[in-house]
Parts: C-alpha cells; structure tokens; sequence
C-alpha cells in the first residue's frame, strides 16, 4: 500500500504530446507507471509510440476515463491553459489530478480550487508547480526521478522537488512508501496537513519526513495538526533561514511577508510539537535514520 | 510585485474609482508643471515602497507652484527607512470627514481571497485588528462567484460602514473587487478610504500587489517595473531566463531547484560563521536543465558580483545526469574563457544523485586547478565558505 498512488493507479497524461508531456510521459512508463493515454482534443483518435508502448489520444479527460478507467491524470499544459484542463478533470470526476505546471496565475488557482469545493472535492488535487506523487516500486505520477530510491517505510512530503529528490536519495537504503511534493504556489490543492493525516492512516508508512520552506503559514498549521492527530514519528526540514525579507525565492509561494512566514517562526512551531528539525537536508536525514534504527 | 502608490492610484482611476486629481514628478520642475495643471492648495508625497512616510517628512501640503517646487526639491532624494525618494506624487487635497479601510489580498491558508474592511482607517489595520477585533470584518470571498452587489453589501453592513455611505462603499467594494480581479492583484489596500466633507467617497492611498506569473495576459505591467530600483545582476540574470536573487555576501551560489538553492544558502551561512562570518552572495536556481550553456550563462552572472570570492556549484541529480552536469561545468569554464572571462576564483562542485560517479570523474579528468570537487553538501559548503574567507 501507499497513499493515494499504488501499482493499480491508471494514469493520463493532459499535454502528453508536448515536449514536457511526452519526455515524462517516456519516464513514467519506464518507472512503472501504467500509463493508458493522453488528451488533446486537436489530436483525439491517434496513437503515441513510447519505445514501443502506443498510447491513445482521447479528446478529453472524461473520454479517457470511461475507455481506459484511468483514475489519476498529469497535467503539464503551459500555465495560460491549466485552468481549463484543471476544470475539465474537475469535470470528469477523476480522483487525483497532479499539477505539475509552474507559473500559474494565482487567481487561476484560487478559481479552479473553489470549482473543487463547490463540486464536493471529488478530485484530489497535488500542486501547482509539484514534482508529482511517487510510491518507489509501484508507481509515478510527475516528475519525481523513479530510480534514486527504494520502496519501503517512510512518507515524505515536500514543497520543494529537488529537496524531496535530495531526501529520497539520502535514505534511498530505507525506502518510501510514498513521496509527495505539493508544491511552491502560494495556493496549493493538497497540503502538508492532507499528507500528514495520510500518512498516519497508512499502515505502509512508520514515519514521516516534512519538508517546508519559507512563505505562509502552513507548517505552522501543520505543526497544530501533529499534535493533535499524528501518533507516528515526523522529522521536520525548513529551507530558507538566511532568505531575505520581501524578496520570492525561486518558487511563487517561498516569501517573506513583513514579520510572518520566517523559517525561524516555522522551526519553532514544529519543535514545540515534538519534530524534531534537522539543520541541514543531510542532518534531517541522519535524524530519520536513528528513528527508523530504533524501529 | 509592488507597485509605487502613484501607480495604484493610476490602476484604481482606469477602473473608474474615485481617487484625487495629480501627477507623479521626478524633478522640482515637473512639480512644478503639475502644480500649475492642478492649481490651489496639493499634497506632495514621496513615493517609497515601504511606510511611515508622513512620520519621515515624506508628506508635505504645499500652497501653489513655488511652494509645490519647494516642498518636491526637500522630499526628492530624501532617505526613508533605507529607501532613496525618487519620485514624489502631488495631488490636489480633500476635505476629510472620516477614515475608512478596505482591501482585498490572497489567503494562502484558506485557499481563496479575503475581503478586510474597518471603519477605523487610516491606521495600521494590524494594530487596529490586535486592540479592537471587532472593529475589523475579515470576509472570505469565493474565487468563482467574487463580490457582486449583494455581497458587498452583507460586507459593509457586517464592518458597520455608517447608513449614509453605504451605498457609495458597496460601489468601490463591486468595481474594487473587479479591479483586483481583471489586473491579476494578489492585493489592493485602501488605508484610507475617505468620505469628504461634501459627501463625497475617494481612495486616498493605493497599496497593490500584482502577480508575476499572470504577467502573459498583462503586457502592460512589464512598463511599471521600476527599472532604476532593479539590480543590474539581477536584470542581467532576467535576460538570460535565471531566476536569481542578489544577496549581501561572498561566497557565490548556483543550484538546481528552488528548495535546494535555499538549502544550499543556508547551510553555506552556517558554515560562515565558523569562516570568518562569510555569507551566501546570491540566490541562483539554474533549473532542472542544467547544460553547458545555461551553467555558463550562470557562472557568469555569480562572478560578475565583485564581492564574490568563491563558487558553490550544488547540483542534485534527479532528471539531469550528474555526468551532464559535470560536461556542463567543464564547457562552460571553457567557454568563459572563450569569451574572455577566464575564471580566477576558486568552485567548489558538489554533484550528487543520479550518475553521480561519473560525473565526478568528468570533473577530475578535466583537472581544473580552479575546481575542487567535495562530495557531500555539508562538506561544500564547508570548502566553499573557508575559500571566501582565505580570499579577498
């Protein structure tokens, strides 16, 4: 088991004919995944050869679904289109819809997010700007690399990707149930809070890793969250101590506004809980290693 | 990006919002041009991105052209909280009867916009909020169905705005709302909102916030970017499609992903302190491509910055071949030479992750004097912070 991805999730790939798309559509099927089609409705009817794997087109997310009973979908359509292509898996009632692109207007999230509620949330939605959703050994949805890791105990969620890859590899002889990235957007679908009470319902994972970064209040919540609800061990990394006040680091959400959003703030909120916070990505990980040692 | 209130106060007239009559100066002179288009009694106000400006000096009332060119020569290049004036807005004065606020702006942790109003404006709407809660409303709106009338209405009552400037707050709170929508704000704040003594209703201060990734559908924000407040470095890094943020420092950053460049920051400033206090002299996510190219075109914007006395090259390899990286790093030294910017200060290379065996023996057959490879992050930033020291 892992959580909300397994080697029985069927994927679709929304832009799986663009040069993003279909270079990680290549990887997914490499890593795994069963991948069953794409959608473009201006391409509806062919076939995509991927080193030998034809994949159908289909002229929408719901088409895809009632041929193939896909029940996850990547999207990777440039920002100006991934509202609508949100919408459209909204639409289709698709389960979990990972949201890899980066640069979407935040008024576009805010509005396909509201669509999401108003509808009954019947689709997880995991970023924009993530790396995807990877449970090693069984199955990959984005961007994640498949083979710097091993499947096995941990869960790991991440606002950043390389940082989640840096973990990954790190522990890669532990193994993770699960990873997530959920992202850098000041606006994000699932959250470290969603991940977390996952997690803890998962009988595949034994601890969690949390990674967060400057910006916004949600590790602070998160910390909330883990008092009250997580029984499991949680090892905290917070990226950004030394980032200045009022400048975006690289990601849309990673800002210092006034006094709120420090590193500091989040560190010491995770610590009151009992997180333990590791210094470096590499201490974090030496800190997972002693949990797990321990069993 | 912020914008210059003179540019909100533009932004909220083209949405047909009530807001003084002015002009925005650079010099005395141009001061004086506006002062004589607007005639009588102006505010002259230094136009800084940060507050407390009446507190400064930054705000002067000024009778006629002479005294408006006076007031605009006291306040142009004057020093606010670290901010140099370089522009000053003058606009012709109201008769304030009462003080009002009201913003929209993005609640990350709600996932939607928030709508916040008070009848105690023209304070700090933070401090207002600590002391008396209850004169401040905080109203969630629903991204998909916005503020229409009936909304703002349930707003203004809710905030307690008086009976008989009701109905011409509901107005700006619809057409506001429609502002901050149609221009992509992440935050429009109006502190004050202002009745005047002839019942009249205006928006006296423009705070706005604009979103940069919503930049393709808005062609015309690229021209409010102040380019004389703009890093040179940084403006250089724009150009060649580098996301990289300009710090007080010495030792030089280059990094794949966001995360892992604010890690790498990080770590680099713990191992200053044990290095003669050296600090990160930038933030420079080169992405997950990281070819010959684009690793040259980074190299060249890190040691452009005078202050930078070594390099810190961290790459994890996930999508990227660290066998990639290291050919990347190999021509782009080459290829710096090529254009005659031969490096002279030292890179430390960490390369781990996916080939990352190989790329090191790129990095060590090559045997560039320059390049120290060290294979840990920690054990890099080390190296990378010791070097900047022992420079100088």
């Amino acid at each position: 088991m892992a959580i909300w991805l397994t080697k029985d999730s069927k994927v679709i790939v929304q832009g799986m004919t663009g040069s993003e798309g279909s270079k990680h559509t290549r990887r997914m099927l490499a890593a795994g995944t069963t991948v069953v089609g794409g959608v473009n409705p201006r391409k509806a009817g062919q076939t995509v050869d991927f080193d030998g794997t034809e994949l159908p087109v289909f002229a929408s997310v719901a088409d895809a679904m009632k041929e193939t009973g896909a029940d996850v979908t990547v999207i990777f359509v440039p920002p100006q289109f991934t509202k609508g292509a949100v919408v459209e898996a909204i639409d289709a009632g698709i389960p979990l819809a990972v949201v890899i692109t980066e640069g979407v207007p935040v008024h576009d999230t805010a509005a396909f997010w509201a669509y999401n509620v108003a509808k009954g949330e019947q689709t997880r939605i995991i970023g924009p700007n993530c790396p995807g959703i990877a449970s090693p050994g069984a199955s990959n949805a984005g961007i994640i690399p498949a083979d710097i890791t091993g499947a096995g105990r941990i869960g790991l969620v991440s606002k950043s990707g390389t940082l989640t890859y840096q973990m990954m590899y790190e522990l890669r002889d532990i193994g993770f149930s699960t990873c997530v990235g959920i992202g850098g957007d000041p606006i994000i679908g699932t959250t470290h809070i969603d991940a977390l009470a996952a997690f803890e319902a998962d009988p595949d994972t034994d601890a969690i890793v949390m990674i967060g970064e400057i910006g916004g209040d949600a590790e602070e919540r998160a910390a909330d969250f883990i008092k009250a609800n997580v029984t499991k061990p949680v090892v905290g990394y917070i990226a950004g101590f030394t980032a200045p006040p009022g400048k975006t680091m690289g990601h849309a959400g990673a800002i210092i506004s006034g006094s709120a959003g420090t590193a500091e703030a989040k560190k010491e909120a995770l610590e009151a809980v009992g997180v333990k916070v590791g210094k470096t990505p590499t201490e974090t990980a030496k800190l997972m290693r002693e949990i797990m040692s321990a069993g | 990006m912020d914008l210059y209130e003179y540019q909100g106060r533009d932004l909220f007239e083209r949405h047909g919002l009530p807001v003084l009559a002015g002009g925005v100066a650079t010099t005395p002179e141009e001061a004086r041009a506006i002062a004589e288009r607007l005639g009588g009694r102006v505010v002259v106000k230094a136009q800084v991105k940060v507050g407390g400006r009446g507190k400064a000096g930054g705000v002067k009332l000024a009778e006629g052209a002479e005294e408006t060119v006076a007031r605009a020569t006291d306040i142009l290049g004057m020093d606010i909280k670290g901010h140099t004036v370089h522009k000053v807005m003058i606009t012709v004065t109201a008769d304030v009867a009462e003080e009002y606020y009201f913003s929209y702006l993005l609640d990350r942790a709600n996932r939607t916009f928030l709508c916040i109003a008070s009848v105690a404006g023209g304070m700090d709407i933070e401090q207002v909020a600590a002391e008396t809660p209850e004169r401040v409303v905080k109203a969630p709106i629903d991204a998909v169905t916005g503020v229409d009338e009936a909304k703002a209405r349930e707003i203004v009552t809710a905030a307690g705005f008086p009976a008989e400037v009701a109905d011409q707050v509901v107005d700006v709170a619809v057409k506001l709302w429609q502002a901050f929508v149609a221009e992509d704000a992440t935050l429009v704040e109006v502190n004050p909102l202002a009745t005047t003594k002839d019942g009249g209703l205006l928006l006296l201060d423009a705070k706005v916030t604009l979103d940069e990734n919503a930049a393709f559908r808005h062609p015309d924000h690229e021209a409010l970017v102040d380019q004389a407040a703009v890093d040179p470095l940084e403006q250089a890094a724009k150009e060649k499609d580098l996301n990289y943020v300009k710090l007080d420092g010495e030792v030089g950053i280059i990094g794949n992903g966001a995360g892992l460049v604010m890690s790498t920051l990080d770590v680099v400033a713990y191992a200053g302190e044990r290095h003669g206090d050296v600090k990160p002299a930038n933030f420079l996510d080169i992405g997950g491509g990281a070819s010959a190219a684009v690793m040259a075109n980074g190299l060249e914007i890190v040691l452009s910055d005078p202050a930078v006395r070594s390099v810190f090259v961290n790459v994890f390899g996930g999508i990227t071949a660290c066998d990639e990286v290291a050919n990347g790093i190999v021509q782009a030294l080459a290829l710096l030479e090529q254009r005659g910017e031969k490096v002279t200060k030292p890179l430390v290379v960490r390369l781990d992750g996916n080939n990352a065996e190989a790329g090191r023996a790129i990095l060590d057959g090559a045997n560039n004097p320059l390049v120290q490879r060290v294979d840990t992050m920690d054990g890099a930033a080390e190296r990378a912070a010791e070097l900047a020291a022992a420079g100088n």
